[in-house]
């Protein structure tokens, strides 16, 4: 009965055979081991995006083959989700590579972690959208090709039916004209929710998506002079007026408290009426509904409509071994053609006007350049600190505790405390 | 028998689901939903979704990678805690109640609590290359398919598992080899081992799968794409527009291998009635 | 012959083999073979779990008495029982504490009775058994993307959960909003995990019921016993050794419950699904709050081994 054991045995030293052929010479190509000062590295969010992934290689391309190229840069793509804790882990081990790309929000609390080194770039940044250069402590630390803005999508048919007007970039909606529109959208009887605001969504989402609403309330996610407290800002009276209204509009039947997991598609499925979402929805849903979709910005709930500003942004590790090149690399790659590039791939708000002019959508008159002005006019950045990414996820657990039903004073200030404890414990995060 | 199938239905429908949903577009997908028709292939049917996955993803290259890691894993792991699990369960060795008790510890420890501290670990290992005739020897797993399967060869859950098993075969059956002049090795190889065929396919079974799903490790210490394993390519389709029917396809392809797998090793469930574990 | 309740199986009482004549030459000079071998065999596992696990084990719950985080640049610091204190006064740990355990003291057995139940169901040699072996098993296998993307939908106040529930009550039940209303969503929760985690299990007891050997089935069945006391004489007392490892494992399972609660409901609504284990990674590799996490995950260690402890005492073979 040795017949089970040697087979056992057998397969092993194949499967075993098998895995050293395939990693032949052991370690990955993307390791920074394999970094030297004639070849760097990049890493960039986009595995799985391959438009996106493709115009950055072909910025890539153009600049190694260009004769004043100071390195060979070489790029590494990871999927969005998951490629922070990527980072974080790299960080951990002491491996980062020349170049990242970095979700705007968390370029202060990088930089404050002395991964990343102040931009020295040869490109002048005051004509790019405010909300793609990123600065902390006074530097410039990380610069995006893009910006996206937040919108709100829906059928001209529907509004026509109800007798809503078509809010406008002159003429938002106010919050009782909200009330009003989405009192005659329910009326209509045609869905079980006549909004959608994407409540099932988790992570950056929340504080991304809502803490605009707060702002456009009055109320902010923490003290901007100093970023020392949230107290009196994130808990003060209008920030509890925000709640309420938040936690209004599900109870008076308006919006689903958790939403289907795509809201885009169950808006095209004719699920909802008004959507909430970005410009990245904004092609697919006009493929679908073609002249029938009608982009509006935002509500006005008291101090002008208000937006999320800044997306993925680029940075220069600490430890970069040359980094004169990474800095001549991101010089090169902010020519509006190149810029261009990446913005028509991806559909999002490229950074200049230079670039938006190459872009026929984007250029003036184009189908798209109400986003550009939604991010020109409305964009706030979430709170350029350190202390981000805590603010984020208490501020989040606050957005979800209130849709649940939880007291909105209480919600707010548990946040709050936790807020002003985890700076304290950090020293202020201080540089 | 009607439960049987009831049972099996209630067990089933997801994966149908996926099967279906993988052939549909997405907004076909987000419209049947409420009606059976999510269970059904009807509408605007066809493998567009499949032919998208391979575009996006090496789908190919992390199926290899997963098969290759998890296989691998498996194997040595079957053979070095069986062998842990004969010695602590039938031989008399000083000390083995205390290491059997320290081995369950380890099972509570969360992997995520270990998680960081080591990939700092196994950044300190030393790591053997072969570069040409000479022996380089450089710093850190990162980013190696070893790291991917060394720290989970030695698995508390498959020890536990053999134990149990070996306590219920009787142990005359290793008095009788005893006498007959075997040594240990041989009596765990010749007369134990084939004995536990049920509980080798259940260790190779509920071992594959853990290292089939990983995907916090791998996260966290592969950076190139060549190596990376079939979870984290999932990620790759959850960018801000997602393509939810290749997700279905994608989810469809990485199911295939474990289920293949299961068929497989559920033969070692012997079926009939008359079987005997006490016969040599 | 009666049917007496066999407590074992019939085979000589197998404890202290009667020494053999020639046996304490034997013994003695094997004893010390017999160690070397025994911890030869050891040795590789032992070494292992003890470089991969042990080690970053001792790392990580160290790290609870210092303020360390995941990415700073301020040095570590020793602290103490800081992170302990701040712990035992946080409201929110109390209720992971509770949900948990509310979570296990329903699972443990509800689950590990169904993964009998299913194991009997599959035992048997018939036609279309492997067919059924293997949809048992597929719970386990789908991926949890699709999974959380189907449930979630169910649960729905309109979902096929609640459509279900009316029809079999002839309109009498009128299903609740699962996931959002905090008195049903762990309940929701617990349906999701046992539906999900039962074929693991039943894979465990499938081995545990092979071992069991036939001989005592036939003789069982030679004297005329009906089905519930062959179970009851036969298969119950030679599951003894499964039962125990069926429990542990569950039990360290559902109190380590994660993975749905993370894609469902991350915690809510209102904290009434957050595990202890959630709010380890919530505040670890989230908030960046490495050694409170790694406090976290010290009292969830201590915790579970003492319960385990627990259950390997009262399981244990009363010889």
């Amino acid at each position: 009965m040795n017949k089970r054991f040697t087979r056992i045995l057998a397969t092993s030293i194949t499967a075993a055979a098998l895995i050293g052929s395939l990693g032949a010479c052991g370690k990955g190509s993307a390791s920074a081991t394999s970094e030297g000062a004639n070849e760097i590295t990049l890493w960039t969010h986009n595995a799985g995006n391959p438009e996106e992934l493709a115009a950055i290689e072909g910025i890539v391309d153009s600049y190694n083959k260009s004769s004043d190229a100071k390195a060979k840069i070489k790029v590494q793509a990871f999927p969005q989700e998951s490629y922070n804790d990527s980072v974080v882990s790299a960080a951990a081990a002491g491996k980062l590579p020349c170049i990242v790309d970095i979700d705007g929000p968390n370029v202060p609390n990088w930089a404050w972690a002395k991964y990343l080194t102040p931009l020295k770039l040869s490109t002048d940044l005051s004509t790019h959208l405010p909300s793609t250069v990123a600065e902390w402590e006074g530097e410039t630390y990380a610069v995006g090709y893009y910006d996206v803005a937040l919108a709100m999508l829906a059928r001209a048919s529907d509004l026509k039916a109800a007798g809503v007007r078509v809010a406008t970039v002159e003429q938002p909606w106010t919050k009782d004209e909200f009330q009003d529109a989405l009192t005659k959208l329910k009326g209509l009887n045609k869905w079980d929710y006549p909004l959608d605001m994407g409540t099932a969504g988790s992570g950056e989402w929340l504080p991304y998506g809502y803490s605009p609403l707060l702002q456009s309330f009055g109320a902010d996610l923490i003290n901007r002079d100093g970023f020392q407290t949230a107290d009196g800002v994130l808990n003060g009276d209008k920030a509890v007026e925000w709640a309420r209204w938040f936690r209004g509009l599900a109870e008076q039947g308006f919006m689903a408290t958790k939403s289907g997991k795509d809201s885009t598609q169950d808006f095209l499925n004719n699920k909802s009426g008004v959507l909430y979402t970005g410009s990245w929805a904004a092609d697919k849903a006009r493929a679908a509904l073609g002249d029938d979709l009608v982009v509006m910005p935002t509500v006005d709930l008291g101090n002008g409509p208000k937006i999320g500003g800044a997306s993925w942004q680029w940075g220069v590790t600490e430890g970069c071994a040359n980094p004169d090149a990474a800095m001549d690399y991101l010089s090169y790659s902010l020519k509006p053609e190149n810029l261009a590039a990446v913005a028509k791939a991806t559909g999002t708000i490229p950074a200049t006007d230079e670039a938006a002019a190459l872009i026929p959508a984007f250029a003036e008159g184009g189908a798209n350049r109400i986003f550009m002005d939604f991010s020109r006019q409305y964009a706030v950045m979430r709170p350029e600190t350190p202390a981000y990414p805590f603010i984020a996820t208490e501020y989040g657990k606050a957005v979800q505790d209130v849709l649940a039903g939880a007291d909105p004073q209480t919600a707010l200030d548990k946040a709050v405390k936790a807020i002003d404890a985890n700076i304290k414990s950090n020293g202020g995060y201080k540089n | 028998m009607l439960v049987r199938i009831l049972f099996a239905a209630v067990a089933a429908f997801p994966i149908v689901f996926m099967l279906v949903s993988s052939l549909k577009p997405d907004t076909q997908i987000f419209g049947d939903m409420s009606s059976v028709a999510a269970f059904l292939p009807v509408g605007n049917i066809s493998f567009d979704n499949y032919a998208a996955v391979f575009d996006r993803v090496p789908a190919a290259r992390f199926l290899v990678n997963s098969i290759g890691i998890s296989a691998v894993t498996v194997v040595l792991g079957i053979f070095i805690n069986s062998l842990c699990a004969f010695a602590l369960s039938r031989m008399e060795v000083r000390g083995k109640r205390v290491v059997f008790t320290v081995i369950l510890a380890t099972l509570i420890v969360p992997f995520q609590t270990l998680a960081l501290p080591l990939v700092w670990w196994v950044n300190q290992l030393p790591y053997f290359e072969l570069n040409g005739f000479s022996l380089e020897i450089s710093k850190g797993w990162l980013d190696t398919y070893q790291v991917q399967i060394i720290p989970f060869i030695a698995n508390a859950f498959s020890i536990y598992l053999y134990h149990q098993y070996f306590e219920s075969i009787p142990k005359e059956l290793d008095e009788a080899a005893r006498i007959d002049g075997a040594g240990w090795f041989k009596i765990y190889r010749q007369v134990v081992m084939p004995l536990a065929g049920p509980a080798t396919a259940t260790v190779a079974i509920l071992t594959f799968l853990p290292a089939w799903n990983s995907y916090l490790w791998p996260l966290m210490v592969v950076q190139s794409e060549e190596l990376r394993p079939v979870m984290i390519g999932i990620q790759y389709f959850f960018q801000l527009n997602v393509s939810w029917g290749e997700v279905m396809a994608y989810a469809s392809l990485i199911t295939v291998p474990v289920v293949v797998l299961f068929i497989a090793f559920q033969r070692s469930f012997i079926n009939s009635i008359a079987s005997s574990g006490v016969k040599g | 012959m009666t049917t007496s309740p066999l407590a074992t199986r019939p085979r000589p009482a197998a404890t202290t083999p009667a020494p053999l004549p020639s046996a304490p030459h034997r013994r003695r000079a094997g004893f010390l073979r017999e160690q070397i071998s025994g911890w030869g065999m050891i040795a590789p596992a032992a070494l292992l779990l003890l470089l991969f696990v042990f080690l970053p084990a001792v790392l990580g719950f160290g790290l609870a008495f210092t303020n360390a985080r995941l990415i700073s640049p301020r040095p570590v610091e020793f602290v103490g029982t800081d992170n302990f204190a701040r712990l035992f006064a946080d409201p929110t740990f109390w209720r992971a504490l509770l949900n948990v355990t509310y979570f296990a003291v329903v699972v443990v057995p509800v689950q590990s009775a169904l993964a009998l139940a299913m194991a009997l169901l599959i035992n048997k040699k018939f036609r279309g058994v492997n067919f059924f072996r293997t949809v048992y098993f597929l719970p386990v296998v789908t991926s949890m993307v699709v999974v959380s993307l189907l449930w979630l939908f169910m649960y729905r106040k309109d979902g096929l959960i609640n459509e279900l529930l009316s029809t079999f009550s002839f309109g009498l039940i009128q299903g609740a909003d699962w996931l959002n209303d905090p008195a049903t969503a762990m309940p929701a929760i617990i349906a999701l995990s046992i539906w999900q985690a039962a074929g693991f299990h039943m894979i465990i007891w499938l081995a545990g019921l092979q071992s069991i050997s036939g001989e005592l089935y036939e003789a069982a069945q030679l004297d005329g016993a009906s089905r519930w006391h062959q179970f009851r004489y036969v298969t119950w007392p030679g599951l003894k050794h499964t039962r125990s490892l069926v429990l542990v494992t569950i039990t360290i399972q559902a109190l380590g419950l994660f993975d749905q609660v993370s894609v469902m409901t991350q915690g809510g609504p209102l904290d009434s699904t957050t595990t202890i284990i959630y709010e380890a990674v919530r505040s670890g590799f989230k908030q960046q709050e490495t050694s409170y996490a790694s406090a976290i995950s010290l009292v969830f260690f201590v915790l579970v081994l003492l319960i385990s402890a627990v259950q390997r005492y009262l399981t244990r073979e009363k010889d």
